[in-house]
């Protein structure tokens, strides 16, 4: 399935070390094509095509003009007898060109009004191009990855590493320039360290390695920290920023959203050097995999990485275009590097993309089970279909806990000799409860009763505040001892009751009894005292019974009228409450018994909902007060007519209440309490589930109301690839992925190659990361982006390999220092003639602080942390509302990769230093320079609590002089000794603010105690101060946070 | 790729053999004063700017903005917007030929009846102006000074992208801000405070609803002109205050120290970027003082305190108020006050009479406070929400609305005690001179002298604008 399995690992990147002389025979294509006298249609004339004539003559056909189009080879140069507006090799013949040339003219193009005149060197192009034969070609990035060999360079003398530095040196001669020197080794190995670990090396590192003279020293130093674990982790950086990775939602109330086992995937497969055709598949399409893996569900959370809503209010509908919308510009940031949103209203008006293909590629993501608005979600944490992630600690735990629960129910469910007697004396204490129906029922407040079939009553219509039933009864059975009245749920009922108050309670305040003689006088008959199977504890502060006690039912309403019997946590559960007479009541024909049922609570609507009168002429007791309906039934048929199914159900009843077996009911309950909390516990991850396809319409304009545009189904552009997409059945997000990784896709390995090289090198090739298209930038060595996008390709899309290929490089181990020369030839260092100087991105900037300081936690993975955040940050969110909580211990010191990403409020540090929020697929981050980031680092506590335990370790560790101590701290900040100007200054600095502190312990005390990390109490307070003055100076240094 | 402008900058510094770090410092110390006169004054027509534009498209009306930003959705129909019609079909159901085919937000599915505004309206100031009895000190003391336009319209019904739209003109997150777009664009007038400023403050009688940090990001710009949130509990902002045990000039030897090993370090590499470090790092530690002397306001009368109606660093709109006036005069250049209580779902008699007594006194001191200081001529400021609210009943409130709702626009260079625009009879549809929020943006730019047709920056291979592809006009008609 893919190529990374089928293509050998022999092919296997070899080097060519450096003095090797190489005597490959120039590839005709690649030769001349850097001839600047030449112009080339796509290096030199299509920018400016693009730029000045596309938006009108270009891709969009609804604001075509004149039905010209000049990002085609037909549009530009006729077809089928058709005139064109260029002829080779003729200016006259070429209306292009008249019509380019003309000024202060009607039919002058561009038209003034456009406001996008074309200068003299543009006209220049133009003009030349059509004189040299006016070549066309297709745009370079949308053509297939040429296979191209390098250029044979006269005098490739030591500085060719491997291939890529014959790319580089035939440009650089071109450009009249030289190569710059090997950077020294203190600088080579803090730069690579930094560009493949995201940290600056130790100081054990740097030693070994400025001492190592063997010539393999530099690739055993490469290959090591490809190997090391946290190679993942700074590559995982900017891969999650394209595809959207955050720990929260992002709209409205920006809740929290569980999906950190995604960006540990993400720096597992990193790690792993999972190739990355397949890790492409696994992010689009990991649930359709056959079998798949929970690595691969995992994956599959990419498809559910977008923004969601829990906003009241929301559209469902018009999310849903939102969402499906966002995936399409994901898909074309992340793996195509197009911009594919302006088709979801319009043609593209620079590539050729439709508004077609932008619902097309929707059609790819139509089955992802989804919601427009997750109701409720801020409250629940439910944002759709989800799977926990257990370690293997936690995997191993929850076998073992479900084993011993299997354990303990076999033995519940096991019938023995013992039970059956122990059942038999239960069977003879159950007291026969006989349904008693009324027959007559009314409401003070006209509220409507009903009988039910099964003898209970339901009352429905009229919701009053209070109210009073009395139900009527006659021919009692003989010797009434008491009355069981079973609060009962129903489905009609708020929380399903059983009373009619909106959180399903209800409160008995008083039961009255009113017994009738044979004369028709009545006299009420006394309960002597009443028990129920729950009694509500919530709520009672002001109860005189201090819980809403079935006691205040009977208690002649003496505490007062309104406390009574009822269940508020029990809602939604039937319970019972049985009523002891004090004499019983003969009953018998002509008997007549009336209960008054009061319900008088001050909090309106507290009434009875759904109930079941029955007498007992046993001795009243609770045993049994709860029966099941069914088993009440059962237990109603003698013994020796009871059928199995009643048998067992009974014996099963039984089991479940059954006090011998009470022991084991506990074990069983505390196990299952203890699997619940581990679940709770487990951190759980957003998968894709596809569900049967949504229909996917053209939106005109874009317009999610508008139901008139042409239904689509997935399928793909066709000037990309000839890839063929099955006809068999609807193409899917795996075939999509498929597509992505052919190797005849122009478009992947380009893109993800010109993204890696910005990774070592400070800009891509091509310095538009988000657009290879019409409107992206003529990469500077479009030979050399090809031969490695071809050779990722063929080498099994292996990262590793890229990676090690372009470092190890000679161009890649230049010296970064400029010099006025290539300052004035190449201002922008296009040609590579030195290294790039850059600084590093916003999580290393904290990564480094907390190496240099010795606080980093080298933890690999688990749920995000978070480091201090200033308080009240988080002020204007809300649903809920929220306050950031600062981590403690270890999760303080982690990785910047690590800190929980809130879209809204992203962490201040980490905004500062352009981590984008990741609302959006996000291709390339600024590089911005900013009064803000130096508040970070002189003044976030994290920064000054590195600085102080940073100067602890120099005083403890660093020597027993200044100048040892600065050389100590120097190698651990930035791989090298300080030189003696600047050893100076920090002395001096030591100096005055060793007399400031000790003139002011207090404040010495204050500085050093900084952050929560322990404070060492046997240091000499003014010493350990100013010597953290000096370390912040080291931590704020623009060379610390910049790779060079 | 950063500016290619600077860079085009620092490699002529570079050719011209000045060093980049002492120009950078030279301008820092002196600020724009240096260069001898107000360059932004109209009247010598000297159109140069410090941001990225380099000069401006046409003479400017207005120098910076005042966003008075009522979040939530200010229902105009109780507060702006007159209907005698909707008093007449209080309690009848809503026609249909009005609602059909609509956005609707929580009253989907629900029977739709009309729904009277709650306040009565009153004539105010010699424009005789009709403006709700909640606005008693707006109403008395500026209705001369404002123009309101009636016939706004949006594009989003929920909160979160309704804000995205109106600051930056797309509901689709990551572009810039419009306060971002005019740091970038115009630069700013102070060297010791941010370009762009934000402030909240919450009320009492609204839902709180959220607004993300995206209503002032730079997006796509570099980040350098995201707005600076100016906070009235903890450091007013984040990171402005030395840590504990560290006073102002053991700060400033730290400071010292920093520069003094970039300097070092730039004269043995000569990377521009090490002098750009350096000037940012004066800009922070002069940021620690000068934001907190902002942000006390000791040093105003007591007549300027009574006023706004409040003694300073509360929080309250009022006091982001004054604090709004403080930084107009130090020149920063966007200034977005938002109050967060204008969700009326229910009972909105009640709470928008008392979310507008939270505004009203702040909002009509801001604009008196400006006129007496001969400032309001130059500064645009802009009173508004992210949509409106509907003259249907949602119980005894109303719900989100697209579809018509009204700001008003007071100073730089706007036609005063005018109103423009109108909804239909029942305040549902602008009806007459629609006005975008895209026209919004436009008419702002073109106050402060830029044309936004041309005012652009290149992200996705596009010439991105604050005010997206499709047309927008400026608003002529309110205009001096």
């Amino acid at each position: 399935m893919f190529r990374s399995m089928v293509v050998s690992r022999s092919k296997s990147i070899r080097f060519l070390m450096g003095g090797l002389l190489l005597a490959i025979a120039s590839h005709a294509q690649a030769q001349g094509t850097n001839d600047p006298d030449v112009i080339r249609f796509n290096r030199d004339v299509r920018p400016i095509l693009s730029d000045h004539c596309f938006a009108c003559h270009g891709p969009d056909a609804a604001r075509r003009e004149a039905d010209l189009r000049l990002d085609t080879e037909q549009g530009l140069k006729g077809i089928d007898g058709q005139p064109g507006v260029v002829t080779g090799g003729s200016l006259e013949a070429s209306e292009l060109w008249r019509r380019v040339a003309l000024t202060h003219d009607d039919e002058q193009m561009p038209p003034a009004e456009f406001g996008k005149d074309l200068s003299a060197e543009q006209l220049d192009v133009l003009r030349r191009w059509i004189e040299q034969g006016a070549q066309w070609e297709g745009h370079w990035a949308f053509q297939p990855v040429a296979g191209i060999a390098p250029p044979a360079v006269e005098a490739a003398d030591q500085f060719v590493g491997n291939e890529i530095d014959l790319f580089v040196l035939s440009r650089l001669r071109e450009a009249g320039l030289e190569p710059s020197p090997v950077s020294d080794r203190r600088t080579l190995i803090r730069r690579l360290s930094l560009d493949l670990t995201g940290l600056p090396p130790t100081p054990e590192e740097v030693e070994r390695f400025v001492n190592d003279s063997s010539p393999e020293a530099y690739e055993r130093l490469v290959d090591s920290y490809l190997e090391s674990s946290h190679y993942g982790e700074r590559m995982a950086m900017f891969w999650l920023d394209l595809v959207r990775y955050a720990d929260s939602v992002g709209y409205h109330g920006d809740q929290e959203v569980s999906i950190s086992p995604f960006r540990d995937y993400v720096i597992r497969s990193f790690n792993e050097n999972k190739p990355f055709d397949r890790f492409t598949v696994e992010q689009l399409a990991g649930d359709l995999l056959p079998n798949p893996s929970t690595e691969q569900l995992i994956a599959s959370g990419y498809n559910r990485l977008g923004m969601m809503s829990a906003e009241g209010g929301v559209q469902p509908k018009e999310y849903l275009s939102k969402y499906i919308a966002e995936r399409v510009r994901n898909l074309g940031g992340t793996w195509m590097g197009v911009t594919l949103g302006c088709c979801e209203c319009h043609d593209h008006k620079y590539d050729p993309f439709s508004t077609h293909d932008f619902y097309s590629f929707e059609a790819f993501f139509a089955d992802i089970k989804e919601q427009g608005l997750y109701s409720g979600a801020h409250q629940t944490g439910n944002w759709g279909p989800n799977i926990p992630v257990p370690s293997d600690e936690q995997r191993q735990q929850l076998q073992q806990l479900n084993r011993e629960i299997a354990d303990v129910q076999k033995a519940l469910d096991t019938e023995t000799d013992a039970l059956a007697e122990e059942r038999a004396a239960w069977i003879a204490t159950l007291p026969t409860w006989l349904t008693a129906t009324p027959a007559e029922m009314t409401s003070e407040q006209n509220v409507t009763l009903t009988l039910q079939d099964d003898g209970s009553i339901l009352a429905s219509g009229e919701n009053p505040a209070n109210d009073v039933y009395r139900l009527s009864f006659r021919d009692l059975p003989e010797h009434v001892t008491g009355v069981r009245i079973e609060v009962l749920p129903h489905d009609s009922l708020p929380r399903r009751g059983p009373g009619r108050a909106g959180n399903g309670n209800f409160v008995l305040s008083e039961l009255v009894a009113h017994v009738g003689a044979a004369d028709g006088a009545t006299e009420v008959a006394p309960f002597a005292s009443a028990v129920a199977t729950y009694e509500q504890t919530g709520a009672a502060g002001d109860n005189p019974y201090g819980k809403w006690a079935i006691a205040a039912a009977i208690d002649n309403d003496e505490k007062g009228p309104t406390w009574g019997w009822a269940v508020m946590e029990q809602a939604g559960s039937p319970n019972a409450g049985i009523f002891v007479l004090a004499q019983p009541i003969a009953g018998g024909a002509g008997s007549s018994l009336v209960l008054e049922m009061r319900q008088n609570l001050d909090n309106p609507q507290h009434t009875l909902g759904h109930f079941r009168v029955s007498f007992t002429t046993a001795e009243p007791t609770l045993a049994g007060a709860l029966l099941p309906a069914d088993i009440s039934a059962i237990l109603a048929v003698p013994a020796a007519d009871r059928d199995e199914p009643q048998v067992k159900r009974l014996n099963e009843y039984h089991r479940s209440i059954a006090t011998s077996l009470a022991p084991l009911r506990e074990r069983q309950a505390a196990l299952v309490q203890q699997r619940d909390g581990l679940d709770r516990q487990i951190t759980r991850t957003l998968v894709t589930e596809s569900v049967e396809p949504r229909m996917v319409r053209v939106l005109n304009r874009g317009n999610w109301m508008d139901e008139t545009g042409e239904v689509v189904t997935p399928s793909l552009p066709d000037f990309l690839t000839d890839y063929q997409l099955p006809t068999d059945r609807r193409p899917t997000r795996l075939d999509l992925a498929m597509w992505l990784v052919d190797d005849q896709h122009p478009l992947t390995s380009r893109v993800f190659v010109n993204r890696m090289w910005k990774q070592m090198f400070g800009y891509g090739l091509s310095r538009k990361l988000d657009d290879l298209g019409s409107q992206g930038e003529w990469p500077s060595h479009p030979e050399l982006l090809d031969w490695m996008s071809r050779r990722f390709i063929e080498s099994g899309w292996d990262v590793k390999g890229l990676v090690k290929l372009m470092v190890m490089s000679r161009t890649y181990q230049q010296s970064s220092i400029s010099n006025p020369r290539r300052d004035e030839l190449d201002p922008f260092n296009r040609w590579l003639s030195r290294q790039g100087r850059f600084r590093v991105e916003a999580e290393m900037v904290r990564d480094n602080a907390m190496r240099i300081s010795g606080l980093l936690v080298e933890e690999l993975g688990g749920p995000s942390v978070r480091p201090y955040q200033p308080p009240g940050y988080w002020a204007y969110l809300n649903f809920p509302a929220r306050e950031w909580q600062n981590d403690a211990g270890e999760k303080l010191y982690r990785r910047g990769v690590y800190t929980h990403w809130q879209r809204q409020y992203l962490h201040p540090s980490l905004l500062a230093f352009d981590a984008p929020n990741r609302e959006e697929c996000a291709a390339d981050r600024p590089r911005s320079n900013t009064p803000l980031q130096s508040l970070v680092l002189l003044n976030d506590p994290i920064y000054v609590e590195a600085a102080r335990v940073f100067a602890e370790n120099a005083l403890r560790q660093g020597g027993a002089t200044f100048e040892e101590r600065m050389n100590w701290a120097y190698l651990r900040t930035v791989a090298r000794p300080p030189r003696p100007e600047e050893m100076s200054v920090l002395r001096r600095l030591f100096e005055q603010h060793l007399e400031i502190y000790r003139a002011d312990p207090e404040a010495a005390r204050k500085l050093v105690s900084v952050g929560q990390y322990p404070v060492p109490q046997d240091l000499d307070w003014s010493e350990f101060a100013a010597m953290t003055s000096v370390t912040r100076t080291l931590l704020n240094l623009h060379e610390t946070i910049t790779r060079n | 790729m950063t500016l290619p402008a600077s860079i085009a900058r620092r490699t002529f510094l570079a050719r011209s053999g000045v060093s980049v770090g002492s120009m950078a410092l030279a301008s820092l110390l002196h600020g724009s004063a240096a260069r001898g006169a107000n360059h932004f004054m109209p009247s010598d027509m000297d159109l140069n700017v410090d941001g990225a534009l380099g000069v401006l498209h046409h003479p400017p009306k207005a120098k910076r903005v005042i966003w008075l930003y009522m979040a939530g959705g200010m229902s105009h129909l109780d507060t702006f917007d007159e209907k005698p019609k909707l008093v007449e079909m209080h309690g009848q159901p809503m026609p249909e030929s009005v609602t059909s085919g609509q956005q609707i937000a929580q009253l989907q599915g629900a029977k739709l009846t009309c729904f009277a505004p709650q306040h009565p309206f009153e004539n105010y100031g010699e424009s005789g102006q009709r403006i709700s009895s909640i606005w008693p000190e707006l109403g008395s003391r500026c209705a001369d000074k404002i123009c309101i336009v009636r016939s706004l319209h949006t594009e989003a019904i929920n909160h979160d992208p309704a804000h995205t739209f109106m600051n930056t003109g797309s509901m689709i997150s990551g572009r810039p801000s419009m306060g971002s777009w005019l740091w970038y664009g115009l630069g700013t007038e102070t060297q010791s405070l941010p370009g762009f400023v934000v402030m909240v403050s919450t009320g009492r009688f609204g839902q709180k609803q959220p607004i993300a940090a995206r209503q002032w990001h730079s997006g796509f710009l570099p980040s350098r002109y995201q707005g600076v949130e100016f906070r009235s509990v903890g450091d007013p902002v984040l990171y402005v205050r030395s840590p504990d045990g560290v006073t102002e000039p053991v700060q400033r030897d730290v400071v010292d120290a920093v520069q003094a090993l970039n300097q070092l370090e730039e004269a043995r590499v000569g990377d521009p970027e090490i002098a750009t470090r350096i000037s940012q790092y004066e800009m922070a530690f002069r940021m620690q003082t000068s934001v907190p002397d902002l942000m006390d306001v000791s040093d105003e009368p007591q007549s300027v305190l009574d006023l706004y109606g409040t003694q300073g660093g509360d929080g309250t709109f009022a006091s982001n108020c004054l604090l709004a006036r403080r930084l107009a005069e130090r020149g920063v250049r966007f200034i977005q006050l938002y109050h967060r209580d204008w969700d009326h779902h229910g009972a909105i008699k009640d709470h928008i009479a008392g979310t507008a007594a939270e505004v009203d006194r702040g909002a009509a001191a801001l604009l008196t406070d400006l006129e007496q200081r001969d400032m309001l001529k130059d500064t645009l400021v802009v009173f508004g929400s992210e949509f409106g609210r509907t003259p249907m009943a949602q119980g005894n409130g109303r719900d989100h609305h697209l579809a018509g709702f009204t700001m008003w626009f007071a100073g730089g260079g706007i036609r005063p005690g005018m109103s423009y625009g109108a909804t239909d009879e029942l305040g549902y549809h602008a009806a007459e001179d629609k006005v975008s929020v895209h026209d919004i943006h436009a008419t702002l730019l073109h106050q402060l002298g830029v044309d936004h047709t041309r005012f652009t920056y290149k992200f996705q291979g596009l010439d991105s604008r604050l005010t997206g592809v499709e047309p927008a006009r400026v608003v002529n008609e309110i205009l001096v």
